[in-house]
């Protein structure tokens, strides 16, 4: 016990822990275990059938892939904009700044029946891309663009810091010295603030993959075309068929773990490349 | 020397990057992209909101509101924040204060088991207590007999909702009371002062902004949480349904005007929560003298 803490005069050490240990472990992580365990019951001819059925492996085809192009977006546009907001004064920059965390903390059913109200046919920007053969609203653009939404904060807040990093000098010094704008970009700007941006960028995928409430408005959830994988648990648990549901939620817990320890390992490289260029 | 000088002034003026027309460009192009994205997917959804709300008229708009079930959702949104928030501000608070305060070994895996609610789905976090608490659940027979109602009623609402709030005052307080130390604590303590004086006259005052913003935010997701929710709620319409759940079943039956009105004050709570994030953020930078 004696190595398990340093000593300390500060009172409330059991207390504390205690109570934050026992009720992270009433609510959080043994109802996790229990989906661990529920689908640990299941044969494993059981559990191939669910998560490898064609409706799923196409459900993990469009939450992958959209999040995906999701989080592509939102690290190009998240950069401009974050930029922007940095570099440039404009009017309404504060206001806009403060808006980028609207995503956050906006609720997801919200954001859902309000972007398919602009992307549907006769929305407001809907009406305009209808006329080009392009529908927004109840195909897997529209998934992208809900995950894109859901995915905005991330990126922006983690290569804003990282811009403030840049030295000015260096750039006006390699302007001087004949660089161009895009050697600058390439050889000053993007070393410093590549590691925010695929911090951001695995933020942004992880979030994208969970996501649920502003999805189902917009996706039209036809099975095996707009049909996500957390909606499949859904309709799984609405059949009653908990099984399935479990076996479904454990491959997306198992997707998780996977995207934190990304995370994880994203930023500790980020922190190398760092500490490397102040050497 | 006035020779030096002048040539000084004009190559500040000549400096790169400063005035020349393709700095200008590049600037109004980024500044038109930034805005162009940011109005297609964030503005103009928040505007469509208020428009589609108030888009038969104020009268339309404050009738929605007499709808009993609309009440009732309100209602049950409110209680459950009303649960949700303090149990997770006290988590938060004892989380922050063991880990803070106090060098232990394994600290770092608790960080990341706090924070392991941000990173699973909403639909898993309700899910969880269905397979615990459902029908065809674990202790789902035992409830039956002991007659409790978890699942499909506001046992299993709040929950869901804690779980997927779990995170945000420990996350808040931990970085911040990381950062300003032991000292002023372990004088009060030296001193004779009790462990709650210590915390309520040295701690509280010196992280009371981070908290309150944890504590908005907490209840921000709180009181908009939909799928977790969606999961365990059954949706028994004026019972069982939250304010973003009762949207969802206005929308679907194309009561657009009664959908986008609950819609709008979700939409004022998030401004609200920005709001005040900001001022906290504009109290702090204050504090420090930025």
């Amino acid at each position: 016990m004696s190595s398990f803490r340093q000593p300390s005069v500060l009172p409330g050490f059991g207390l504390t822990l205690g109570f934050a240990t026992f009720f992270l472990s009433a609510i959080v992580l043994l109802p996790l275990a229990a989906l661990v365990l529920k689908t640990a019951s299941m044969s494993w001819a059981d559990f191939v059938a669910v998560v490898l059925s064609p409706r799923a492996l196409a459900s993990y085809r469009l939450s992958f892939g959209a999040s995906l192009v999701a989080a592509l977006i939102n690290t190009v546009f998240g950069f401009i904009v974050a930029w922007t907001l940095v570099r440039y004064e404009f009017p309404g920059r504060k206001v806009l700044d403060a808006m980028i965390d609207m995503p956050f903390a906006l609720p997801t059913a919200v954001s859902g029946i309000a972007l398919t109200a602009v992307f549907a046919q006769n929305g407001w920007i809907g009406q305009y891309l209808e006329p080009w053969g392009i529908k927004v609203a109840y195909t897997w653009l529209g998934v992208t663009v809900a995950l894109t939404l859901i995915g905005l904060p991330f990126v922006v807040r983690s290569v804003q810091p990282s811009l403030l990093e840049v030295q000015r000098d260096l750039e006006d010094a390699a302007e001087t010295l004949g660089a161009t704008p895009l050697y600058i970009f390439r050889r000053i700007i993007f070393p410093t603030v590549l590691p925010a941006l695929a911090s951001g960028f695995t933020l942004a995928f992880a979030r994208a993959i969970g996501e649920y409430g502003s999805v189902i408005f917009i996706a039209g959830n036809l099975p095996m075309k707009t049909e996500i994988t957390p909606l499949l648990i859904v309709i799984k648990l609405e059949e009653f068929d908990y099984n399935g549901a479990a076996a479904l939620g454990f491959v997306m817990l198992a997707m998780s773990f996977v995207m934190l320890l990304s995370i994880n390992l994203v930023q500790a490289w980020g922190r190398r490349q760092i500490v490397a260029a102040r050497r | 020397m006035a020779g030096i000088a002048a040539t000084g002034a004009a190559e500040i003026a000549r400096r790169p990057g400063r005035g020349t027309l393709r700095a200008a460009l590049v600037r109004w192009v980024f500044i038109a992209l930034s805005l162009g994205f940011l109005a297609a997917v964030l503005l103009a959804p928040l505007a469509a909101v208020f428009a589609t709300a108030l888009g038969q008229g104020i009268g339309a708009y404050l009738d929605s509101f007499r709808d009993p079930d609309t009440g009732a959702a309100i209602r049950l949104t409110l209680l459950t924040a009303a649960i949700v928030v303090p149990l997770n501000t006290i988590f938060g608070i004892c989380a922050a204060w063991a880990i803070a305060k106090f060098e232990f070994r394994g600290k770092a895996f608790l960080i990341t088991l706090i924070d392991l609610p941000f990173a699973v789905s909403p639909i898993i976090s309700g899910l969880v207590y269905v397979l615990l608490f459902g029908a065809q659940g674990w202790f789902g027979i035992w409830l039956q007999e002991q007659n409790i109602e978890v699942i499909f009623a506001l046992p299993g609402i709040v929950l869901a909702t804690l779980f997927v709030t779990f995170p945000y005052v420990a996350r808040e307080l931990i970085p911040l009371m990381e950062q300003l130390g032991n000292d002023e604590e372990e004088a009060a303590i030296t001193l004779g002062a009790s462990g709650l004086m210590t915390f309520v006259r040295i701690t509280l005052p010196k992280v009371r902004w981070g908290l309150i913003y944890g504590v908005i935010l907490c209840n921000a997701r709180a009181m908009g949480e939909f799928g977790a929710v969606s999961v365990v709620s059954g949706h028994i319409r004026g019972l069982t349904t939250t304010m973003p759940l009762h949207i969802e079943i206005l929308y679907n039956e194309y009561a657009f005007v009664g959908a986008f009105a609950v819609a709008s004050l979700l939409t004022l709570l998030a401004v609200v929560t920005l709001i005040v994030k900001s001022v906290i953020e504009w109290q702090a930078s204050r504090a420090t003298g930025h």
